[in-house]
């Protein structure tokens, strides 16, 4: 019925089956919605957010997916600006995951906020010394690039490029491209690292503070380190789930073990920081402030508890370290199981690591008279959180369907 | 915000946040002109950035 819509060369199911199958995803975006509007007209009460938690699960969900989301600019920059071809073929996906994970931060924000209709106060009324004005103006404007990113996909589609003007300006936009991934790549650093810099600059809570090089504290860098890090093996995980799903090899393997290899030095090296970073806090910046580390993990009553230490060590060794040496040696990486492994728990880490510095300064004491506090997110904080998800799934399935996302895939699948 | 905004102060905090903001929507802007302009030239004049027949000699 739409084949004449497909990409040259490939196969898709029927179109009743394709819209059968995204019935359960639309119905639970429905329910996100519902919630959604919940919060917009009768407001933020319908939240468990309280005056410990003015962040909670939003914006751990936000900085999440920022990070995640962070394999379309370090993609952008190595095979624009770095030369890394082969990435061309793996480019493409990596622009539309990250396309949904910024405009998902931005769905999550305009909730968030409680008063959509003023966001563009942020613009007009800035205020010039906070980090969040920053990743307000960065964030905007990335997504305005990831946008342009993905607008020549769309124009690719075997209909629409049959249309000259079309033609044309995908063709000119492909041209100016390095231009746009490079500015990307400028303002995807600043506001990743900008986003790092809210809880480092946060005095008031020890266990997030950390020290600063000029204005920017350890974080900054560590965010974007991480991002960069872990964002491709996001790339990579929703890559191999995408093919699972469909029962198809759409990227080849050389291309995804490049893409691995980079990401694993890149792990490496952001974890050994952060180690050194975990150290230094520990041992100085923790005592300075009169604390002995580990007051800032809830570990008195049980050691399996909601902030324990294990989430400290399942971030550095079983999220960070494991999946490093899997993803540099070439026998990991050609191992498919460890493969699967090692990008699903550095995406894991990556989570982790926004969860810690978004929800454990919440949740410590901070006075003398203060207990540890604890929140449970209300059914429309995770159903509104639940909904990028399954916007997610529902652009990835229709620009599959429609768009020529993978260029190798009618190479590798012959039979089509 | 813009220079002329009651709010303005002439200082490095305003420069360099809003000269960021401007920095980055110029280069956007600019690249999007060139694009759409560009595309227009090819498809309804295509041989504007071909030389024309008479230009070799």
């Amino acid at each position: 019925m739409d084949s004449v819509l497909f990409p040259k060369g490939v196969k898709r199911c029927s179109l009743p089956m394709f819209l059968l199958g995204l019935i359960p995803v639309v119905l639970v975006l429905l329910w996100g919605v519902y919630a959604m509007l919940l919060c917009w007209i009768k407001g933020l009460n319908q939240t468990n957010m309280n005056d410990s938690y003015g962040f909670a699960l939003w914006i751990w969900a936000d900085l999440a997916v920022i990070a995640i989301g962070g394999g379309a600019f370090f993609s952008g920059l190595l095979k624009y600006v770095f030369g890394k071809d082969e990435l061309k073929n793996i480019i493409n996906y990596a622009v539309l995951i990250g396309f949904i994970c910024y405009s998902s931060a931005l769905l999550i924000l305009a909730i968030d906020v409680g008063q959509p209709l003023r966001s563009w106060f942020i613009f007009w009324h800035a205020n010039v010394h906070s980090m969040l004005t920053e990743v307000a103006f960065c964030l905007s404007c990335y997504f305005a690039v990831l946008t342009i990113e993905y607008i020549p996909l769309i124009l690719e589609n075997r209909k629409l490029n049959e249309i000259p003007f079309i033609h044309n300006m995908s063709h000119n936009m492909h041209g100016a491209m390095a231009v746009f991934a490079a500015t990307g790549a400028f303002l995807s650093c600043f506001h990743q690292g900008s986003l790092g810099g809210v809880p480092g600059v946060l005095y008031g809570r020890p266990y997030a503070y950390r020290e600063a090089i000029l204005v920017w504290p350890w974080t900054f860098f560590l965010y974007t380190w991480s991002a960069a890090a872990c964002g491709p093996c996001f790339t990579i995980l929703v890559t191999k789930m995408t093919e699972v799903i469909t029962r198809k090899k759409l990227v080849k393997d050389k291309v995804i073990h490049l893409l691995a290899e980079i990401s694993g030095w890149m792990i490496l090296t952001y974890i050994i920081a952060k180690i050194i970073d975990t150290i230094y806090w520990a041992q100085v910046t923790a005592p300075l402030m009169g604390f002995h580390w580990t007051e800032f993990f809830d570990s008195a009553r049980s050691s399996l508890t909601y902030h324990g230490q294990w989430i400290l060590y399942l971030e550095i060794i079983g999220c960070g370290i494991i999946p490093a040496l899997i993803l540099i040696t070439k026998k990991g990486r050609q191992n498919t199981g460890a493969l699967w492994f090692a990008v699903a728990m550095a995406t894991l880490g990556v989570c982790i690591n926004r969860w810690t510095m978004v929800m454990q300064p919440m949740a410590m004491p901070v006075m003398t008279f203060d207990s540890w506090n604890l929140y449970l997110p209300s059914w429309q904080e995770w159903a509104t959180t639940i909904l990028p998800v399954a916007y997610g799934i529902i652009l990835i399935a229709i620009s599959y369907r429609y768009l020529p996302i993978f260029p190798q895939e009618s190479e590798l699948n012959p039979s089509d | 915000m813009f220079w002329f905004s009651f709010e303005w102060i002439w200082d490095m905090g305003h420069m360099v946040f809003m000269g960021g903001l401007w920095y980055a929507l110029g280069i956007i802007g600019l690249g999007m002109t060139y694009v759409i302009i560009k595309t227009i030239l090819d498809t309804f004049y295509p041989d504007f950035f071909e030389p024309g027949p008479d230009d070799h000699h």
